[in-house]
């Protein structure tokens, strides 16, 4: 390869018939990544200069109105507030006890196998299938909660038809989904600290709770990032289970900015300012992921 | 690792409460489990009548043999399909891009590289209706068809990541000895790169695959009619019809869920790799 750096005319035609071979391996993912990623993108901001059902041919110009109305609609940054607040209370429950989880496997050896197995579980199911389980799970009537209120003397509860609670029921079943996966991620991550740095530190004379303070978290740290980071990304993007359980509701108290995107777009038609909707998704994300992966590389820095 | 000898009352009742609070996480993740197969055994009114966590009166198939003979198969052999071909080109193709940006060296390589990686953020709604456009103007809209350029667009970029990644720690010397011998970058591929890559690709089949299994968004927005939708939607059509009939529901629950418990059950140690290998992404 370092011959390539060499300007003479066997290294130039080396570097000439490796660039092709680079260009060929290449072109396929490229062309499925522009037709359905990059070139819908485009498309989506154009989209959103009009106001069109998504379905006649005609639609009209209106420029950037749909853009205004996306800036002073209050369900819109209601819907972002909600994706904020999923997002913070998914970093702060899932990604601790994923750890806690994690760190408990890892203490525990082999006896700990059929905890490994079972906290797994919730990982087998799709968004779609959790989302109709705890909708039934969590009815008012026959569901778990009012069967345990039930055995207190209590009514029935319902969880997700009412507004107040419907958010944090919904959190805590996402948590049910996704702590799973963060602890698979640690237990990726422990697996990365060697067993002589444990031995070292043992025979130094560490309890087993400063090893953890004092090794394993720091050492574990940048997975911990790494792992809020894509909590994060994911949080904004949530869709699948929230439409599926609460469909947004009841009233407007768990819509997402995806939820309110494809209402707009596949149940009022009204595909322009669905663009507009996906666009601002879209930009939010953006922005918010690259600011936080910029402060926790500073971070790092100066450290 | 080994616990310590000395084993005071402190460190005794430590180990009591970590027992109690993994005993509890272990019991809230399997409750909801426990209430969709338990149900699932049951008549329509046994459920209300009895409790929720009775065990069925009798073991009652009726729930699973509705589900079976209203479509259900349907669902799954498109699911099979879909899953079997898109799988493919995700592997196929991933490997291929992941071979030049690990091992050569040529301009535009870690711009195309982060360009590809970068795409891991991006939500499927910003390309949903410009989607949906082109699949009605092509006319794939309702189609299993339909359903692969996405599912294969959306999971290459992690893909490229984990195999570059991979591919990153084969050897160089492997690839410049066959060189010497003349080989070209195609057979060189083909004939070495790609059997050495059978790790890497083995458990990014099961990461993708378990996600394109349980795809949502596209199946929902591009399917429309019961012959040609996913595994996924059959929970939602078969809520349309069934909606007060929690136990038939359950049933179409277990049984969507049942393909992934039986990989859980042979190849648990790779189905777990397999999502460690997502873990990486970020």
């Amino acid at each position: 390869m370092k011959v390539s750096t060499i300007p003479t005319a066997l290294g130039r035609r080396r570097q000439n018939a490796v660039n092709r071979a680079a260009f060929v391996f290449l072109l396929p993912v490229a062309f499925i990544m522009v037709i359905f990623i990059f070139y819908p993108i485009v498309d989506s901001f154009l989209i959103s200069t009009y106001k069109w059902n998504g379905i006649n041919a005609d639609r009209q110009f209106i420029g950037l109105a749909n853009w205004l109305k996306l800036v002073q609609d209050k369900s819109f940054w209601y819907a972002f507030r909600n994706n904020v607040i999923i997002m913070v209370m998914s970093i702060i429950i899932q990604i601790p006890i994923g750890l806690a989880e994690a760190t408990f496997l890892e203490y525990a050896g082999r006896k700990g196998t059929i905890f490994k197995v079972l906290w797994f579980i919730p990982m087998l199911m799709s968004s779609v299938a959790i989302g109709f389980l705890f909708t039934y799970a969590l009815a008012a009537n026959g569901g778990v909660i009012s069967w345990i209120s039930h055995l207190f003397g209590g009514g029935n509860i319902d969880l997700l038809g009412n507004q107040r609670m419907a958010l944090f029921t919904v959190i805590l079943v996402i948590a049910w989904q996704f702590t799973p996966f963060y602890m698979v991620y640690c237990m990726a991550a422990y697996t990365s600290i060697p067993t002589d740095i444990y031995e070292a530190a043992i025979i130094d004379g560490a309890t087993k709770s400063q090893y953890f303070k004092m090794i394993s978290l720091p050492l574990l740290m940048p997975s911990i990032k790494s792992a809020a980071i894509l909590s994060m990304v994911g949080s904004l993007k949530y869709f699948d289970l929230i439409y599926v359980m609460t469909g947004g509701g009841p009233g407007t108290s768990t819509e997402l900015m995806a939820t309110y995107m494809y209402k707009n777009s596949f149940s009022q038609f009204n595909m322009g300012y669905g663009s507009a909707i996906a666009g601002g998704m879209f930009i939010l994300i953006t922005v918010i992921s690259l600011v936080t992966m910029r402060l926790i590389n500073a971070e790092g820095d100066a450290g | 690792m080994r616990y310590g000898k000395k084993m005071n009352l402190r460190s005794l009742l430590c180990r009591f409460f970590v027992g109690i609070l993994a005993l509890t996480a272990l019991i809230i993740s399997i409750v909801p489990f426990i209430f969709m197969v338990l149900n699932s055994f049951k008549g329509k009114f046994e459920m209300l009548t009895k409790g929720v966590f009775s065990p069925p009166a009798s073991l009652n198939l009726s729930n699973y043999q509705g589900v079976l003979a209203g479509g259900f198969v349907h669902y799954f052999i498109n699911s099979i399909l879909v899953l079997a071909v898109s799988l493919t080109l995700i592997l196929f193709l991933g490997a291929c891009a992941a071979y030049p940006l690990s091992r050569f060296h040529f301009l535009l390589n870690h711009m195309i590289y982060a360009l590809i990686v970068a795409c891991m953020a991006i939500p499927i709604h910003i390309t949903l209706i410009p989607v949906f456009q082109m699949t009605k103007s092509v006319g794939i809209y309702d189609s299993l068809l339909a359903l692969i350029g996405p599912n294969v667009a959306f999971a290459l970029p992690i893909s490229v990541f984990i195999l570059t990644n991979f591919m990153k720690g084969i050897p160089l010397e492997i690839e410049e000895s066959a060189e010497m011998d003349g080989c070209n970058k195609y057979r060189m591929f083909f004939s070495m790169i790609l059997p050495l890559t059978k790790p890497g690709l083995s458990t990014l089949a099961i990461y993708n695959g378990v996600n394109i299994w349980n795809e949502f968004g596209f199946a929902y927005t591009l399917t429309q009619s019961v012959e040609k939708r996913t595994l996924p939607l059959a929970v939602w059509d078969f809520q349309g019809q069934y909606a007060m009939n929690t136990p038939m529901i359950m049933a179409v629950l277990t049984l969507t869920v049942l393909p992934m418990i039986l990989l859980f059950i042979f190849a648990q140690d790779k189905l777990v790799k397999g999502m460690m290998s997502g873990a990486v992404k970020g």
